[in-house]
């Protein structure tokens, strides 16, 4: 036994040693790392968000680079796991040694690496995660997204003054950082609007019976129900809470986008807030639509998409004015103020974009599917 | 046992040997940060696995909850040293002694019975922890984690010397390698006292040795108890590597990947354990491009090993010490053994 | 309003008890908690899933689906006990309790990474959604035609199951075998193809729960059977592992139990007073309500 513990101990340090010879630097490319979930419970976000930025990388290259420099796009699975966040962000700064990060997707996974990217004085811009708390680790870290608070202040207001919802009921997931945060934010602004929350119920991830919580709520007769998850899950609410005769208008944020391609009628005429919106009008939004399309099977970007892709695109802009000396590059940062697919991006002190959100009508197409209808701009 | 005595010592030297170079390249940056993060997570793996396999392989019950044990360590770790100002390496203590106490509740009602109600209680335990740790915000952060954890170097040393950060990687490794080799320690002794053959006579029959008089309750009881501890252990050193702290972290799925470990390495075998730990941890990064069909590969690799190798990659045969000192006569026993045992099966 | 909350108890509580019978039925004749058998449910919910999408959802194809359903489940519970557990069947309960933790995450990664099944949730089919909103002893009461169809389904075939046991030849054989099983191969009987006939009647149960499971929360994904299939497990524990009718009372009492702490407890910490309900049982009554204690003979 104890040769065995000598052997494996020399194991160890082989393949300790081995794992050095992973990081062949060098090579003439700038090198921009991206940790997305491509597997994992939230794997259609991340999948997507990884084509739009490999989209956004190729273009780029094929319009010369970055002062003549190509960059390579290096992109880390994490599985929507903050441990393995942590791993692949050494991976990449370490190993592969890149200049700035694209990342992460969740919230949960971008605060596992927030102080390390801040003392490593690596630039790390996250496309989509909500939190408040997450650019408050410091000057290196910055976000493409509006903040949960602004999110959840959208949709009270949307609900208030454009809905003329007097009275609210959230159903929201317990476990879920993303759905307490906005269910908070909901709440402080319809009540400081003057409305009334009529019932507060939540449910543990994974849940699928939300009968009991829902009858309780058709009991209060709320003028809105706000649900403030992701759209598989609240697919399985909606029906639930259409049999049960509950035939208000439901409410929900940027987690509800693909929800026209996961649920039936009881979704229709419900709004959401979201990043973006792809009906819309703009310029760069109809080119990053068609271009996405060409090349992805004519499938239609998501938000997330469109934010990974501005996310790319605010951070070699940056590189292309200041190189990758890190100081540089955070100042170049903070000078950002260009509009993109998203709308117009510029950091407050607190790198938060201050952004517009669109709300989205889920309604009836043409061809009989379900597809979303511009609603409306609110302004922060 | 005399034998014994002459190579420990140098056995001692050569791990601490080892450490050291492996520590001083981590500081120099010839091993890179990302490397180092390997090798300690790898080091927190093992420990767990052998808390497991000392209740699984050793004791003969199979328990599917240790990443809930792990996740109590980790919290309460992380909770005394951020609430109560504790030192580090108290931290991860209260971590394991908290956990321990969480086995025994666990276990008092559950080993009593016999039967495979330890699986599925454990794997309740396991989901029930994360409900609890989501549901209490002020403790742990709740859903959206627990961050800022401090590293193995205090914030105050860090503050008064940035450089001090260069140290960190450096550190992990070594108070986690050490604790590997404390553990290993610590689980060795318990295996070759008396406690450690009453233990193995319960996983070989249970009926029988409880009418040799052996207090198979009180055996399993302790064992259990142990491998919390030693899963807390594990857990609290995680929260000081990672300095994040979620509950989702700590699934279902961490707990096989603790058993996929003990099973490969051989369920009574500890180095076994060691080693299928290290490696495992540094193949779940080298195959990063097998993505998805990791999660089918191992699975499927724990399937066959169990019908056609259940001894693991090393086998599971209990060696007795004074006969592994050299490798010449380690050979020799080998092929004593294995020819006794084609004479029996003839 | 807890009448309302009944109903809910109810329907789901007989979804629990189909997939308990399945455990208990396996558990008392080879004594092994087959974790794999949650996953049946899932394959069967996305059998249904692919009969209903091909042929349109009315009863008569929700028939057709349980009918496929249970026929594929039925082969494929019997494919993995051929494969995975019979060689194990002489080996410390141990090794077999990890092979069945094996099958049932290979079953379920296999499934993520199948083209056609995919790792996203997808919408299954339901009928035409009538519910009927009553009014009964004042409090307002909706029954829908899902909950209907499941518990008269339920109903049918734990009825069948029950005759099958009682009082055919198989079942007889059946019993015989989750009583000694080396008497029961001294008298004749195949045990081999009964302990396989076992799997696959308690496969063909788990798939008929999938199939109604998802008309009720009409959506599958891999991981669906995993947290109905641990709560049956309790349900049969509560009812007393190796008992037919200890499986469909303790189902329905863990549905009720689950519902009302939603409703009347918390609904964030329902799951732990579940699972805080199989520690309680173990501590208390370990053989379940209507549990006859499987003595281990030496």
């Amino acid at each position: 036994m104890k040769n065995k513990k000598l052997l494996s101990l020399v194991l160890v340090s082989v393949l300790a040693i081995s794992l050095l010879f992973s990081a062949c630097g060098g090579g003439d490319t700038i090198k921009i790392g991206m940790i997305m979930p491509i597997t994992g419970q939230v794997a259609t976000y991340g999948v997507q968000s990884a084509n739009a930025a490999k989209m956004f990388a190729e273009e780029l290259n094929a319009a010369g680079g970055i002062n003549g420099k190509k960059i390579e796009l290096i992109i880390e699975d994490d599985e929507a796991t903050p441990a393995k966040t942590t791993n692949a962000f050494k991976k990449l700064v370490s190993s592969d040694k890149v200049v700035g990060l694209v990342g992460a997707l969740t919230s949960k996974c971008s605060l596992a690496i927030t102080n390390e990217a801040q003392q490593k004085k690596i630039v790390m811009i996250s496309p989509s995660s909500t939190n408040d708390t997450v650019t408050s680790a410091g000057n290196f870290i910055f976000r493409a997204c509006y903040n949960d608070s602004f999110q959840g202040q959208v949709v009270a207001q949307f609900a208030y003054e454009t809905l003329q919802g007097k009275t609210a009921a959230i159903l929201f997931d317990n476990a879920n950082d993303y759905s307490k945060g906005l269910t908070q934010n909901f709440k402080d602004k319809f009540l400081a609007l003057g409305g009334t929350i009529v019932a507060e119920e939540s449910y543990a991830t994974n849940d699928t019976d939300f009968n009991a919580q829902l009858t309780k709520i058709a009991g209060t007769s709320p003028d809105v129900l706000f649900l403030p998850d992701y759209y598989s899950t609240v697919s399985v609410i909606s029906k639930q809470v259409r049999a049960l005769g509950i035939t208000v208008p439901m409410l929900g944020a940027d987690g509800w986008d693909e929800i026209t391609n996961n649920a039936g009628d009881e979704v229709l005429d419900c709004y959401y807030s979201n990043h973006y919106a792809p009906d819309a009008n703009d310029p760069e939004v109809k080119k990053f639509v068609s271009s996405y399309q060409a090349k992805y099977d004519g499938v239609t970007p998501n938000a997330l998409a469109a934010l990974a892709y501005d996310s790319m695109n605010i951070l070699t802009d940056a590189i292309a004015k200041a190189g990758t000396d890190p100081d540089k590059l955070q100042a170049a940062m903070m000078e950002t103020n260009k509009k993109f697919v998203t709308g117009q991006v510029k950091f407050n002190e607190l790198r938060n974009p201050v952004k517009s959100a669109v709300m989205l009508k889920i309604v009836k197409g043409a061809d009989g599917k379900l597809a979303t209808e511009y609603s409306g701009t609110v302004n922060p | 046992m005399l034998t014994k005595v002459r190579s420990f010592p140098l056995l001692l030297v050569l791990t601490v040997l080892i450490i050291g170079v492996i520590a001083v390249f981590i500081r120099i940056g010839v091993i890179n940060d990302y490397a180092a993060q390997i090798l300690s997570f790898a080091g927190i793996n093992v420990i767990i696995a052998l808390g497991l396999n000392l209740i699984t392989g050793f004791t003969g019950q199979l328990a599917l909850g240790h990443a809930g044990f792990m996740a109590i360590g980790a919290y309460a770790a992380a909770v005394s040293v951020m609430q109560f100002n504790m030192p580090i390496f108290v931290g991860v203590i209260i971590g394991g002694i908290v956990t321990s106490v969480f086995g025994l509740v666990i276990g008092f009602p559950t080993l009593r019975l016999k039967g495979d109600y330890l699986a599925i209680v454990t794997l309740a335990f396991g989901e029930i922890i994360r409900v609890i740790l989501v549901n209490m915000d002020a403790l742990t952060g709740g859903a959206a984690g627990l961050k800022g954890v401090p590293y193995f170097v205090s914030k105050e040393t860090i503050e008064k010397n940035p450089n001090a950060i260069l140290w960190v990687p450096v550190l992990s490794f070594i108070f986690i390698t050490l604790s590997v080799v404390i553990v290993l320690a610590l689980v060795h002794n318990l295996l070759n006292s008396s406690y450690g053959r009453a233990i193995i006579s319960v996983r070989e029959d249970e009926v029988a040795s409880g009418s040799m008089g052996v207090g198979t309750f009180r055996y399993k009881m302790i064992a259990f108890i142990i491998s919390a501890f030693i899963a807390g252990v594990g857990g609290g050193l995680y929260a000081f590597l990672f300095n994040y702290l979620n509950p989702t972290d700590f699934n279902f799925i961490r707990s096989v990947d603790f058993l996929i470990i003990v099973v490969f390495g051989g369920m009574g075998s500890l180095t076994g354990t060691i080693v299928a730990g290290y490696l495992l941890t540094y193949l779940q990064e080298a195959l990063r491009f097998l993505q998805d069909y990791r999660l089918v590969i191992y699975p499927l690799l724990l399937i066959i090993m169990m019908i056609f190798r259940p001894g693991g990659i090393l086998g599971s045969r209990e060696f007795s010490p004074t006969r592994l000192i050299h490798l010449k006569s380690f050979k020799k026993a080998l092929q004593r053994e294995t020819a006794a045992e084609r004479e029996e099966t003839k | 309003m807890l009448l309302q909350q009944l109903i809910n108890g109810f329907t789901l509580g007989f979804i629990y008890a189909l997939i308990a019978l399945g455990y208990t039925m396996v558990y008392g004749i080879v004594r092994l908690i087959n974790f794999a058998h949650g996953d049946m449910l899932m394959l069967g919910a996305y059998t249904g899933f692919f009969v209903l999408n091909a042929f349109g959802a009315t009863p008569s194809t929700l028939i057709l689906a349980l009918f496929v359903s249970m026929f594929v489940c039925a082969i494929i519970g019997v494919a993995i006990e051929r494969a995975f557990y019979k060689p194990l069947r002489n080996a410390p309960r141990i090794n077999i309790l990890i092979v069945a933790i094996g099958a049932s995450l290979l079953i379920e990664n296999g499934s993520r990474i199948l083209p056609f099944m995919g790792p996203n949730p997808r919408q299954y089919p339901q009928l035409e959604a009538t519910s009927t909103i009553t009014e009964v002893m004042g409090q307002r009461v909706v029954l829908s035609k899902q909950d209907v169809i499941v518990v008269v389904v339920s109903l049918i075939m734990m009825a069948s199951l029950g005759y099958v046991v009682k009082f055919t030849k198989i079942g007889k054989a059946m019993r015989s075998v989750s009583q000694d099983t080396r008497a029961a191969s001294l008298m004749g009987i195949n045990v081999n193809r009964i302990i396989s006939f076992t799997f696959a009647i308690g496969s063909a149960m788990a798939a008929v729960a999938g199939v109604l499971f998802a008309s009720k929360y009409p959506q599958v994904q891999p991981y669906m059977g995993i947290l109905p299939g641990l709560k049956a497990f309790v349900a049969a524990v509560l009812g007393g592992i190796g008992s037919i009718p200890g499986a469909m009372i303790g189902g329905i009492i863990l549905g009720i139990t689950e519902i009302l702490s939603k409703a009347y407890i918390s609904s964030k910490l329902a799951d732990a007073v579940v699972f805080g309900i199989l520690v309680l049982i173990l501590m208390v009554r370990p053989t379940g309500i209507m549990g006859k204690s499987l003595k281990e003979k030496v």
